[in-house]
């Protein structure tokens, strides 16, 4: 396996106007936009990037349906089949009485289920190392990393387009990663 | 921000903030050494904590026999601090899951410490059936199990076992919605902290979080999730508490109006509570900037509807009784209203429907002073909401040989008084060390209100 050495060039900026105005910039320019860093969630920067929406909300509908299906198999199966008992001349069967506890285990497993998504799918595990582009963008800056893909790169132009969005710092990276 | 936008004349946060101040005004709370009022606060809620185990490990020795309960009043203080504290979380579910959703963006100061109270009165309420059970080593045996009776399983028909999985189900969602709401603010303490300790332990719950958009994204989306299913959750959590009672023959619970009746008292008691925290919080940590008229104005509106819907409930329940013809159901409204327990049910009334009516007025809302005073006047009421539906409802039941009276003992008042100090003591802990105002989400809304041009 060989080493690789990659470029990025990275703009920081100050205001929300201008991440989202240099971030649409480097898109039109088709830049390898290869993320950026934001201290919240500005809204509308996933279209400005050109993210595909998330599919997360697949992995709740699906967590939600088994949670729920278990349960009032378990509800059933318990009450019906491994040890009926007489509770007020009820039916073994008593659906509508099932009902509540199934829906809280479906809440809870599809609440749980998506947020354990959310953990391993962004690889958020506690006490893992924060990879920071630089300081700051948990506090009050943004940061735009482009990739520098091939000799076409014009890293002036771009530089340029960074100062006219206001970036307070442009800074070059070289990291070395193993080829894939 | 086309959808998003309120139509918010004036800037939800005052003081022309940048993210930097915001980041700087909330992380100062948590340096430093902290103030004397601090610990003077913490140190009384400790020792009403204190009193708390002292009673609770006395009734758990000796029995629930040192209740003051008897045949007929079988269910009586500790089921109305139950219902009580998990009403007042209610509140806290509501801001951060309801108002999310409806995209009411002046949530966002107050949030975080609404959902702290969520989690903190469900532990508080959790206490109370625990020890009702009278052996609480068996606690555990509510869980559906396998174990040495057969397997004999829990009764899945029963209202108290539906009980026992919403509120753990409404305890671990709101644990996880608060915490991941937290982590973003984590991570900002983590890289600004001087302090090896607090670096190493915000490095560990921050989960690595750099604030990288694709994670934002994703994390945007679960958190419109978690909303959504808080929303119908916390809706059923009360619901299910109120067929606690509706569910039985007593004349006085077994009506089909106790849900809704429930889950607007439960908001309306749960936001005062809210109200009068955050009043505290703002006057004693200096946040005026962040909690201001408008974040005061919402919250005392909201209590005023639902206030008027418990009062409406009320008249419908008499309507109702009287309606019906059922002598049993006419007998127990007017021994509510003129029995001996007449005295609780009128603080009731005039604490839950007559004070939030002041609200009407601009200058009550926009007087912190009096919304303070009213807001404690409906944390009393709902109290006594409770008590009266529990204890007026048994106390005369069908045979007049078995009337009786109730009053609850010392113990239970310290029980009382102590599950006030475990609330506290938590709240205490929670604004020296964690952010009480939701950082991340606060530089969002910074914009708003203040001319800047939005796109998207």
């Amino acid at each position: 396996m060989s080493l690789e050495n990659r470029r990025y060039l990275l703009g920081i900026f100050e205001a929300e106007e201008d991440i989202m105005g240099a971030t649409r910039s480097a898109r039109e320019r088709g830049l390898k936009i290869v993320d950026v860093y934001a201290p919240y969630a500005v809204h509308g920067l996933e279209h400005a990037m050109g993210l595909p929406a998330t599919k997360i909300s697949l992995i709740t509908l699906v967590l939600g349906l088994v949670g729920a299906g278990l349960k009032i198999w378990f509800e059933y199966w318990t009450t019906a089949i491994d040890w009926p008992i007489n509770v007020g001349g009820k039916p073994w069967d008593s659906f509508p009485a099932f009902f509540p506890v199934t829906f809280e285990v479906m809440v809870l497993s599809a609440g749980i289920g998506t947020v354990i998504a959310l953990l391993v799918s962004r690889r958020l595990v506690p006490g893992r190392k924060a990879d920071l582009p630089v300081p700051g963008v948990t506090d009050d800056r943004f940061a735009l990393v482009i990739e520098e893909t091939d000799a076409s790169f014009d890293k002036e132009a771009t530089e340029k387009m960074f100062a006219e969005f206001n970036a307070v710092e442009i800074v070059e990276r070289i990291e070395q990663e193993p080829t894939r | 921000m086309a959808n998003g936008q309120p139509l918010t004349q004036q800037p939800l946060i005052h003081g022309n903030k940048t993210p930097g101040q915001v980041t700087n005004d909330i992380c100062r709370l948590l340096d430093g050494r902290p103030s004397y009022l601090w610990w003077l606060a913490f140190l009384a809620a400790l020792s009403l904590l204190a009193l708390g185990v002292v009673a609770v490990s006395y009734q758990i020795r000796t029995g629930i026999g040192v209740w003051g309960l008897n045949n007929t009043v079988g269910w009586a203080f500790d089921i109305t601090n139950f219902v009580f504290w998990i009403g007042i979380g209610h509140a806290g579910t509501l801001i951060s899951a309801v108002l999310f959703l409806f995209r009411q963006r002046w949530r966002t100061s107050v949030n975080r410490a609404a959902e702290a109270m969520t989690i903190f009165a469900v532990l508080c309420a959790g206490i109370y059936p625990l020890i009702h059970m009278g052996r609480p080593w068996f606690a555990h045996w509510m869980f559906p199990i396998a174990n040495a009776r057969g397997p004999l399983w829990i009764n899945f028909r029963s209202p108290l076992v539906w009980d026992f999985f919403a509120i753990a189900t409404y305890f671990l969602i709101s644990l996880a919605f608060w915490y991941v709401g937290m982590v973003p603010d984590l991570a900002t303490i983590r890289d600004r902290a001087k302090g090896v300790w607090r670096r190493r332990i915000m490095g560990f719950f921050s989960l690595g979080w750099n604030g990288s958009y694709r994670t934002w994204l994703r994390y945007e989306t679960v958190y419109l999730l978690l909303a959504g299913l808080a929303t119908p959750l916390v809706i059923s959590v009360h619901t299910i508490v109120s067929w606690d009672f509706a569910t039985s023959l007593i004349p006085g619970w077994h009506t089909t109006i106790f849900p809704p009746y429930f889950v607007a008292g439960a908001v309306f008691s749960g936001m005062s509570m809210v109200l009068t925290l955050m009043l505290i919080a703002r006057k004693t940590m200096h946040l005026e900037d962040y909690i201001t008229r408008q974040h005061v104005g919402a919250m005392t509106k909201l209590i005023l509807l639902t206030g008027s819907l418990v009062g409406l409930a009320y008249g419908t329940e008499f309507f109702v009784a009287a309606y019906s013809g059922n002598p049993y159901e006419q007998f127990a409204f007017r021994n509510r209203a003129f029995g001996p327990f007449a005295w609780a049910y009128w603080i009731m009334v005039s604490c839950n429907v007559l004070t939030p009516q002041l609200f009407w007025s601009r200058r009550v809302r926009q007087n912190f002073v009096a919304v303070f005073i009213l807001t404690i006047f409906v944390n009393i009421g709902m109290w006594f909401e409770r008590f009266v539906i529990i204890v007026t409802s048994l106390h005369r039941d069908f045979l007049p040989a078995s009337w009786a009276d109730y009053s609850p003992t010392l113990v239970e008042f310290a029980t009382l008084i102590g599950s006030f100090g475990l609330f506290f003591t938590l709240f205490m802990l929670f604004v020296r060390f964690v952010p009480v105002i939701a950082m991340a989400e606060v530089k969002s809304v910074l914009s708003l209100g203040r001319g800047g041009h939005h796109e998207s």
